[in-house]
C-alpha cells in the first residue's frame, strides 16, 4: 500500500524522492503515526511535501488515494486485511517496471535493505508491518505506532480535511520561482576592465607571495567590473494580470541582483508611447524621449509584456488603448525608436509560443528577438544579451 | 516515546499538527523549516519550544549579507594582528581568536540546545546550501587549528522562511516542513485572548468580523497579520472606541494597513457597505 501511495503522489506531480519517503517510514516506526489517519496525513505531508504550493495537490492526491479505499472496502475488515499484508518488500514486476523507468533500480535495493533492518529492529513478535494487533498499520490494534485507517477519532477524517482543500490557493503552477530568475540573471555578466585607481589582485599576490617563499609580493591590476546596463520595461494592467506574480518575481528577481552596473525599470500599458512609467498606477513617469537620452548602445533593454493588443494601438496614431490619450507617434514609431537607440534590447513574453503568430505578437518580433518567460527562455535571453548569441530580430 | 514531547506553552498556543511537526523532527533530528506569514509565530515558535523542553535557545538572525560560515565561526585575524603589533599579548594560541557563531555554539553545547535560523531566505541564496554538511552531521572542522567538533547533543534546528526567495531542493529535502496556515476566526479568538486577557466579548467578535472581512478584500495586496491585529485591538481599546464605532467608521485602520493603496481600496470597500 505504502509504495502505492507513494507512486500516487508522484503521480500528481509531486517530487517525492525516496530518501524522503524513507524517513516517513522511519517516523511511522517510531510511533509518529499514533494510530490516525488524520495524524498520518499530516505526518505524512511535514515529510515529503516541502513547498506550501504543494499542499494543494498533496490534498486532491491524498483525498483521491483514501477516497477510493473507503468506497472500496469495507474499512473494518477488508483494508484492515489489505493493510496487513506483509508484502511491503516484495515489488511485483508491474512496480519493478515502474521502478526501472524512473531508474531508480539501485534506491530501491536500498529501500529493501532499509525494510530489511527496521524488521530486525522491531523484533520480538512487532513485525515492522505484518499482522496482528501490534502491527504499526492496521486497524483497532494495541500498538501505539500504528495507522488506524478510516474514521479519526472525532472531527473531520483525514480524507475529509484533504478533500476540502484549503490550500488551493496557494497553488501557483508557477512557470519560474525567484530563485530560479536569479540565477538565471546571474550569467548576465559582462566583465570589463575598467579605469580607476589599481586594486590589489588577491589571488595573483598569494600565488606571487608563495613563489616568493613567503616574502609577500603585492600585485595590483585595474579593477574589474560588470558593465551590463539593464532597463526593465514591463508591461502592466490588463491582459497582464494574470502575469502579475511572475513578473514581480522577475522583477524583485532583477532588483535583488546587485551585479549590474546600472539597474533601471519604468512601466507600460499595452504599448510604449511618449511617456514611460515610474509606478504601476502610471501616474508618475518621464518623457519616453527624455528615457531614451539618457539610454545608448551600452544599455540592455528588456521588454516584459504580452505584445497583445489591438493592431490600431500599435500602427495608428490615436491608437493607444486610453481613451483620453492621444498618441500622435505610433506605438510601433516607439518601439522601433527604442530599438535602434538600444540594439542590444529584446522582449520576454509571459504567454506561451504557440499564440505568437497572433497579429500584434508577430509584428513585435520583427522589431525585437522574442524569448518567452521560462526558464529556457530566459537563459537564452540572457546569452543574447551578454553577446554569446546573436540579436536578431524575425525577418520582415 | 523516549524523547522529550513539545506541548506548547500558555503563551503560545499550537496547532496539534504543528505540534507533531515539531515533535517528529526532534525525533528524527531533522531541521523543522516553518513557513507560513508573516504574524503567524514562526519565530515565536522557536522560543516556545525552548521554554516547553526547558532548553537555551540559540538565534542566528540572517541577514542578506550573512555567510553560512560565519554561522559556525569567524576566525578574528584583524584583532590578531592588531594584537601582535604591541606584543603585549600572546598570539600564539589561534583558538583564542576564534569566534564561535550561534550555530557553532549550539554544536560545541554542552546541553542539548534549541538553534533557531531565522529567516533563512534573507540571505543568499547558495547559503542553505552551504549549511547541508553541517545539518546532516551536525559536526564542523576549524581549519585554523585544525580542531574538528562534533555536537554532543544535537540541537533541535528550527528555520523559518519568509518565502522571499525559494530555497534549494537538496536543502528541502533534509527538513521536516511545516507551513503555518493562517488561523480561523475561533483560533485567532484564543490567540487575542492570550494577548488581551480581558478583552469584551462583543469588542472581540466586532474587530474579528471586520479583521477578516478586511483580509478577503481581494484588491488588499498586503493583508494584515495576526500581529497588527492584536496592536490594533490594543489601539481601540486604548482609544475607547465603541463597539458600534468599529463597525460604522474602522477607525486607527493605519495600524492595520501599512500600505496607502490598501487603505484607499478598503476605505472604498467599506464605504459601498460592503460589510454585512
Amino acid at each position: 500500500m505504502f509504495v502505492d501511495f507513494f507512486y500516487h503522489l508522484r503521480g500528481f506531480g509531486l517530487r517525492v524522492t525516496i530518501t524522503e519517503w524513507l524517513t516517513l517510514m522511519r517516523a511511522l516506526a517510531m510511533g509518529h503515526g499514533r494510530a490516525d489517519l488524520g495524524v498520518f496525513y499530516h505526518l505524512a505531508r511535514s515529510l515529503v511535501i516541502k513547498r506550501e504550493t504543494d499542499y494543494d495537490a498533496y490534498d486532491r492526491a491524498f483525498a483521491s488515494f483514501f477516497m477510493d479505499i473507503e468506497a472500496q472496502f469495507d474499512i473494518d475488515d477488508e483494508l484492515l486485511s489489505w493493510l496487513e499484508q506483509p508484502k511491503l518488500p516484495e515489488i511485483t514486476d508491474e512496480e519493478r517496471a515502474k521502478l526501472e523507468a524512473l531508474d531508480l533500480d539501485e534506491l530501491r535495493e536500498k529501500f529493501k535493505e532499509r525494510l530489511a533492518e527496521q524488521d530486525s529492529r522491531h523484533d520480538g513478535g512487532n513485525k515492522w508491518i505484518g499482522t496482528g494487533g501490534t502491527s504499526p498499520f492496521g486497524h483497532g490494534g494495541e500498538n501505539p505506532a500504528g495507522i488506524r485507517v478510516g474514521g479519526s477519532g472525532g472531527g473531520r477524517s483525514a480524507v475529509q480535511v484533504a478533500g476540502s482543500r484549503q490550500f488551493r490557493n496557494l497553488r501557483s503552477d508557477r512557470v519560474l520561482d525567484t530563485r530560479q530568475i536569479g540565477v538565471a540573471l546571474r550569467r548576465l555578466k559582462k566583465l570589463d576592465k575598467v579605469e580607476g585607481p589599481e586594486e590589489l589582485d588577491l589571488d595573483r599576490t598569494i600565488d606571487k607571495s608563495a613563489r616568493n617563499g613567503g616574502e609577500i609580493d603585492l600585485v595590483f591590476g585595474p579593477p574589474r567590473r560588470n558593465r551590463i546596463k539593464l532597463m526593465l520595461l514591463m508591461d502592466v494592467g490588463g491582459s497582464m494580470d494574470p502575469h502579475t506574480m511572475l513578473c514581480e518575481r522577475l522583477f524583485s528577481a532583477a532588483h535583488a541582483a546587485n551585479h549590474f552596473k546600472k539597474f533601471e525599470h519604468r512601466f507600460f500599458h499595452n504599448c510604449v508611447y511618449e511617456k514611460l512609467y515610474t509606478d504601476i498606477a502610471r501616474w508618475r513617469g518621464d518623457l519616453t524621449s527624455q528615457v531614451l537620452k539618457n539610454l545608448d548602445h551600452t544599455w540592455s533593454v528588456v521588454f516584459v509584456g504580452d505584445a497583445w493588443m489591438s493592431p490600431y494601438e500599435l500602427t495608428h496614431s490615436g491608437g493607444a488603448i486610453d481613451y483620453y490619450h492621444r498618441n500622435t507617434d505610433t506605438g510601433l514609431t516607439w518601439l522601433r525608436r527604442i530599438r535602434e537607440r538600444c540594439p542590444n534590447s529584446i522582449w520576454l513574453n509571459p504567454e506561451p509560443r504557440k499564440i505568437w503568430n497572433a497579429p500584434t505578437i508577430h509584428i513585435i518580433r520583427q522589431v525585437f528577438p522574442m524569448f518567452q518567460l521560462t526558464l529556457d527562455g530566459l537563459t537564452e535571453a540572457v546569452d543574447v544579451l551578454r553577446g554569446a548569441r546573436p540579436n536578431r530580430a524575425l525577418a520582415a | 516515546m523516549s524523547f522529550q514531547q513539545f506541548t506548547g506553552t500558555d503563551r503560545y498556543l499550537v496547532t496539534p499538527e504543528l505540534r507533531d511537526a515539531v515533535n517528529v523532527a526532534i525525533a528524527l533530528e531533522k531541521p523543522l523549516l516553518i513557513r507560513g506569514e508573516p504574524g503567524t509565530g514562526k519565530t515565536v515558535l522557536a522560543e516556545a519550544v525552548a521554554e516547553n523542553l526547558v532548553m537555551q535557545l540559540l538565534t542566528w538572525n540572517v541577514k542578506s549579507t550573512s555567510k553560512a560560515q560565519e554561522g559556525l565561526y569567524v576566525y578574528d585575524t584583524v584583532q590578531r594582528l592588531n594584537d601582535a603589533r604591541f606584543g603585549d599579548k600572546d598570539i600564539s594560541d589561534i583558538g583564542l581568536y576564534i569566534k564561535y557563531g550561534p550555530m557553532g555554539r549550539a554544536l560545541l553545547a554542552e546541553q542539548r540546545v534549541v538553534l533557531l535560523i531565522d529567516e533563512i531566505d534573507k540571505a543568499d541564496m547558495e547559503f542553505p546550501n552551504d549549511l547541508l554538511h553541517e545539518l546532516d552531521r551536525m559536526s564542523f572542522s576549524v581549519h585554523e587549528t585544525n580542531e574538528h567538533h562534533t555536537a554532543k547533543h544535537r540541537p533541535v534546528v528550527i528555520i523559518t522562511s519568509n518565502n522571499e526567495k525559494e530555497l534549494p531542493d537538496a536543502f528541502l529535502r533534509r527538513c521536516v516542513f511545516h507551513y503555518i496556515s493562517f488561523p480561523d476566526r475561533d483560533t485567532m479568538a484564543d490567540i487575542v485572548r492570550v494577548h488581551h486577557p480581558d478583552v469584551e466579548d462583543e469588542l472581540l467578535k466586532q474587530v474579528l468580523l471586520r479583521f477578516y472581512w478586511l483580509r478577503d478584500l481581494p484588491e488588499i495586496r498586503k493583508r494584515p497579520s495576526t500581529s497588527e491585529l492584536i496592536d490594533w485591538i490594543a489601539a481601540l481599546r486604548r482609544g475607547g472606541v465603541s463597539t458600534e464605532a468599529i463597525e460604522s467608521e474602522l477607525p486607527f485602520l493605519g495600524v492595520l494597513m501599512k500600505r496607502e493603496n490598501d487603505l484607499q481600496v478598503t476605505l472604498q470597500a467599506h464605504r459601498r457597505g460592503r460589510v454585512n
